[in-house]
């Protein structure tokens, strides 16, 4: 069982903000995301984009964004479960919470901040009849352990990044690599399409484009794809496994069965206090909640986060008085035993 | 300031006849959005950097319409129950050439 004070899900930039803010209140702080590594929206969909309305940012990459927000919380230390989403809460009879993933993880915490953004990202499954049935029989939408594709034979569909960056790494693991394609340009990184390139003139990837995979063969388990190539008649191509990676759509999944308040797709929250929801101590704070005059900004996530630590320091200390300190003032003490603060002012005498 | 009429039909068949304005710099998904006429979180995902293909819509009527950037084609390229007349919403800013415009948005995916 992991122990926090609080239970962060998403680790996106308003997940992440908030461990900063809680560790100023002297509260450690664990995340949970579906993705394989932190950053939510910023790092999986557009992390080689420009925000220009972070402060004092005139302009970032949001992948640069998450890179220095996990500097500036590193000292506190935060725990991180990825990979896994977060299943079912259940409170206990000290109001605190169990959260539950999908991989049986279990984490305890006093305090849970739902900062899921639009949801938990899930593959986005190509509607061809009858792939359902062949789903985890050699029909895979993301590629968690690599070698169970050891001299396999596999098709990859897809244009971007993960399309391609599969398909160069399971050149090395599998027995045949093909890729398909509805045009003949991708999405993806430069370098890795001159990759593609490369392997593809080496004979080790076979490319068919423009085309798409348009049924899955087999009995039980996966034997082969059709595949349709423009104007052409349909290819029968023999394959152990189909790997579509068209991408992923967040769906608010499981946290819209945990009792909250939902109003279009999001969950309400009180904004004149603490962005607490209809359930004491869940917070939702960032684009997954939702308030009259709610504004979907990374920029507005962080105000939310703050105020949501301070209620949370309440919770967790009903018999402290706090007061708010500048971290001008009072440094940043990590949990690491680093601290940073404020060189102290150089005194000259004139004589 | 001019108000044009865009004829949406949403996922579910339903057709809205919705006065679109033309000075906001305004796109076509962020008119469905504003009107509520798909369920937040199932349009616009990515805001409007043609990163999701969650706007896409078939257009119904012979408008002319700004040229396709590859962004848009890629992602289209990727995405599902794609046709000949599939575009991005997010891709088409309102303008006055825009009036009378027909458009059905594709189902969610």
């Amino acid at each position: 069982m992991i122990k926090t004070d609080i239970l962060i899900i998403g680790a996106g930039p308003t997940g992440l903000f908030a461990v900063f803010e809680a560790g100023l209140l002297k509260l450690k702080c664990h995340l949970i995301d579906a993705l394989p590594q932190p950053g939510g929206q910023c790092s999986e969909i557009y992390p080689k984009k420009p925000i220009y309305d972070i402060p004092a940012y005139p302009e970032i990459l949001a992948g640069d964004l998450t890179t220095k927000l996990l500097e500036q919380i590193a000292s506190f230390q935060p725990g991180f479960t990825l990979g896994e989403r977060a299943e079912t809460i259940e409170k206990l009879e000290d109001d605190t919470f169990i959260v539950t993933t999908n991989k049986g993880t279990k984490h305890h915490a006093p305090i849970i901040a739902i900062a899921g953004g639009l949801g938990s990202f899930e593959p986005r499954k190509p509607p061809i009849p009858n792939i359902a049935n062949f789903e985890d029989s050699g029909v895979e939408y993301i590629i968690r352990d690599p070698e169970m594709y050891r001299n396999k034979k596999v098709v990859i569909a897809g244009g971007g990044d993960s399309a391609l960056d599969w398909a160069i790494f399971l050149t090395d693991v599998a027995a045949e690599v093909t890729l398909v394609h509805r045009r003949n340009e991708f999405r993806g990184a430069l370098d890795s399409v001159d990759k593609v390139q490369e392997l593809k003139n080496a004979g080790k990837i076979n490319m068919i484009t423009p085309a798409e995979v348009t049924e899955v063969l087999g009995d039980k388990k996966v034997t082969g794809v059709s595949i349709t190539k423009n104007g052409e008649e349909e290819i029968i191509l023999d394959v152990d496994h189909f790997i579509p990676l068209f991408g992923l759509s967040p769906k608010l999944g499981p946290i819209a069965n945990w009792g909250l308040d939902i109003e279009k797709n999001a969950i309400k929250v009180n904004n004149a206090l603490d962005y607490q929801t209809n359930i004491p101590g869940i917070y939702a704070i960032g684009d997954v909640n939702t308030y009259p005059g709610k504004l979907k900004l990374i920029l507005c996530g962080f105000h939310e986060a703050t105020l949501m630590c301070q209620s949370a320091y309440k919770r967790i200390h009903p018999n402290k008085k706090y007061v708010m300190k500048y971290t001008t003032v009072g440094g940043v003490e990590g949990f690491d035993g680093t601290k940073k603060e404020a060189p102290k002012a150089v005194v000259k005498k004139i004589e | 300031m001019t108000d044009i009429t865009i004829k949406i039909t949403d996922r579910n068949g339903t057709l809205h006849e919705v006065l679109a304005p033309t000075d906001m710099a305004m796109n076509i998904m962020e008119l469905v959005r504003s009107h509520e006429l798909a369920p937040e979180g199932t349009i616009g995902v990515c805001g409007g950097m043609a990163m999701c293909a969650s706007c896409q819509c078939y257009i119904k009527s012979d408008h002319e319409l700004p040229e396709m950037s590859s962004d848009e084609d890629l992602m289209l390229a990727e995405a599902f129950y794609v046709e000949d007349n599939s575009r991005l919403s997010c891709q088409i800013p309102i303008t006055i050439k825009l009036d009378g415009l027909e458009i059905e948005l594709a189902p969610e995916s």
